[in-house]
């Protein structure tokens, strides 16, 4: 789960890391009002959404007068922001922050990970702040520092240490002091909440010598949500497919994408195998959906219902192997779906594994229109013949 | 021959009369394994299936003589069940759960820095020597005694390929799921490693999926060390940046963790990629021939 910026920074400030002064305005009339109590000239609009590169998309916009912060929020709110990260259609903004703007001395990056090889939070910290991380790591590897954390004694300050001494320029002695607490406060909030990522990027050393995170990024692992209740009322549903969002609810794991053939699966590795398979056969997958391990009949139905509703899919193939989803339940739940809504494209089913022969009976027996493959490789021709027929 | 488990292994179920639990203790108890002792706190001197139910592993341990441990208990149980099972003196433990924090797992691989503990997912369908012992979820019928190794960091798919193996005509000697979570106990090199000293293990089959650059290191450790032949499959070629796809680790971020890259990795080390899924078994019987 992500956060939007301004929530990770009001974590950000209880937990004493500075962020610049700024408020949050989701009708533009606020706009003025807003802007006048924040300290400037100049202030800073930052469209409010999940996707990165706002910037480079044109969704922050720095202004030196009251108007200008006005005209900046009517120019985004409401409209869609297009960023390298969100596709051509772009994603609707809804809010935008207004911040005091400030005068930056120096820009850094700084972050915190787990590290899968070593399984251990990871902090990262880099000089060359303000830019993709992934770039500086690829043309300047020498400039991105790490600390890996024992996960039992935790954040230790000669760790800080060993990130901010290795600066050329080195920082004053304030700055010194500043970097450090946000340094422990950025692993303390990570830990406290149960992040996959905080990211700041820029953190910045002001003219005056203070460390201030510019930018917030926090990511919530998913696993983690049933003991921070509190975030999850945070969650912005607005940010999500409406089809992914219906799937979430019913607790299926499911992810819209560009194609036209609809594929319901069991299991999250055969579901993007079938996805692979799918597109070798020249065709290209509309979702992946795995229906779980353990699916029950009323997740299947549920599952076959966001597929049905996806106006794009021309032809839909289900791939089960029975393992603890026995066939039969499939079947049932293939049919539950079926007998509320009609199914206007062919259907690709190919059942192998527990309880494969009362699956194919059940299906057999029903009313159901449907196109039997024996394996994998007849599944992916199937619906090939089908896609390119139908258009 | 097999790794890890076999005819001796005597497995303790924890979270045995869970939904889960208690519907794998049946068909593991089906397929001939060992169960000789179940664990749910609170419910110890009952029977389940005619299996003792025990208050604590260290219990089952003192009464049954258990070495192996498979764990069914709730995300937000489970990385003190597997804690509990290590500390115990457990060779081998088998964590199905799917969902552990992953905070929770950093602190689990901690602990088991100094143990003599092989931990084999969580997030996986466990561990089978065909013919022997099946201590996980895995169908038992798909699978037959032979050569080939699997370890595969999936569940479903590695039935796939399994089923294809079967039917091309490979039985398996130990087939493995090390788990679909970015933090996981043992790695493909930990088994590699096991196979190339099991005399009843003539080939592997690795199946891979997007996340992590645990493919890359595995196809490294091959080109120096590995002697015997490796096909290799890898999930997620058509998947986008940046989205989780059901498995917590497989997920490509910050240009890490593409398909492509592991299969160029793979290739690399000269190790055989079927590129589609459907040509597994076809690509096993070309590169081992017709047993």
């Amino acid at each position: 789960m992500k956060l939007h910026e301004f929530q990770a920074k009001d974590i950000f400030r209880k937990f004493g890391i500075a962020v610049p002064d700024g408020e949050l305005v989701t009708d533009i009339n606020q706009a003025a009002g807003v802007t006048r109590k924040i300290n400037g000239p100049p202030w800073v609009i930052k469209a409010q959404v999940h996707a990165g590169g706002r910037g480079k998309g044109g969704g922050v916009i720095i202004t030196n007068t009251p108007d200008q912060a006005v005209s900046s929020a009517k120019a985004l709110i409401g409209k869609p922001l297009v960023t390298k990260q969100t596709g051509a259609d772009g994603v609707m903004v809804h809010q935008v922050l207004v911040e005091e703007g400030l005068e930056i001395d120096r820009e850094f990056y700084l972050s915190m990970v787990i590290d899968r090889s070593t399984a251990m939070p990871t902090m990262i910290f880099s000089q060359a702040g303000g830019m993709e991380i992934e770039e500086v790591a690829e043309k300047t590897p020498e400039l991105v520092l790490k600390e890996h954390i024992d996960p039992i004694a935790g954040w230790m300050p000669y760790q800080a240490r060993n990130l901010i001494y290795k600066l050329d320029p080195p920082l004053s002695s304030e700055s010194v002091k500043s970097m450090m607490s946000a340094m422990a406060s950025v692993y303390k909030v990570f830990t406290t909440f149960d992040c996959s990522l905080v990211e700041i990027n820029p953190l910045v050393t002001t003219k005056q010598g203070k460390v201030v995170a510019l930018d917030a990024k926090m990511s919530i692992d998913d696993n983690a949500l049933y003991r921070q209740k509190n975030l999850v009322e945070l969650d912005d549903p607005r940010e999500k497919d409406p089809l992914e969002l219906m799937a979430e609810k019913h607790n299926l794991n499911y992810i819209r994408l560009d194609g036209n053939v609809g594929a319901m699966v069991n299991g999250a590795g055969l579901a993007m195998a079938t996805m692979d398979v799918i597109k070798l056969a020249g065709a290209e997958p509309a979702n992946f959906l795995d229906v779980g391990g353990g699916a029950s009949e009323e997740m299947i139905k549920n599952g076959f219902e966001i597929i049905l509703k996806d106006s794009r899919v021309k032809a839909i193939l289900i791939n089960i192997f029975g393992g603890i989803l026995r066939c039969d339940v499939l079947a049932r739940g293939v049919l539950a779906a079926a007998e509320k809504t009609s199914i206007p494209v062919p259907l690709i089913v190919r059942l192998e594994g527990t309880n494969v022969d009362q699956g194919r009976e059940i299906l057999k027996n029903s009313d159901l229109e449907f196109l039997v493959a024996k394996d994998l490789s007849e599944a992916a021709e199937m619906v090939a013949n089908q896609v390119s027929g139908a258009s | 021959m097999s790794i890890l488990v076999d005819e001796r292994t005597r497995v303790v179920v924890q979270g045995i009369t869970g939904r889960e639990g208690g519907f794998h203790t049946k068909q593991m108890l089906d397929y001939k394994t060992t169960v000789s002792a179940g664990v749910t706190p609170g419910k110890g001197g009952r029977k389940f299936e005619g299996v003792p139910v025990y208050n604590s592993v260290q219990e089952a341990v003192d009464k049954e003589g258990i070495n192996v441990s498979c764990i069914f208990v709730p995300p937000p149980f489970a990385a003190d069940a597997i804690m509990e099972a290590a500390s115990a003196g457990l060779g081998v433990i088998v964590c199905i759960t799917e969902g552990i924090p992953i905070l929770d797992m950093t602190k689990v691989a901690n602990f088991l820095k100094d143990k003599n503990t092989v931990l084999i997912g969580p997030n996986c369908p466990g561990i089978i020597s065909p013919g022997k012992t099946k201590v996980g979820i895995m169908p038992g019928s798909i699978h037959r005694p032979g050569d080939m190794a699997v370890i595969s960091r999936s569940g479903t798919l590695t039935y796939e390929v399994v089923d294809q193996l079967t039917r091309a005509g490979f039985g398996q000697s130990t087939c493995i799921g090390i788990g679909g979570d970015p933090i996981v106990g043992t790695t493909f090199i930990d088994h590699l490693k096991r196979f190339k000293d099991d005399d009843g293990t003539k080939g592997v089959v690795l199946i891979g999926e997007i996340g992590g650059t645990a493919e890359e290191e595995a196809a490294d450790y091959i080109r120096q060390e590995f002697n015997k032949p490796v096909i290799a499959f890898i999930a997620g070629r058509t998947a986008p940046p940046g989205r989780r796809m059901g498995h917590a680790g497989a997920i490509i971020s910050g240009g890490q963790g593409k398909a492509e890259d592991k299969i160029k990795a793979l290739q690399e080390a000269g190790i055989t990629v079927a590129l589609n899924l459907a040509t597994l078994g076809e690509t096993a019987l070309s590169v081992m021939g017709k047993n």
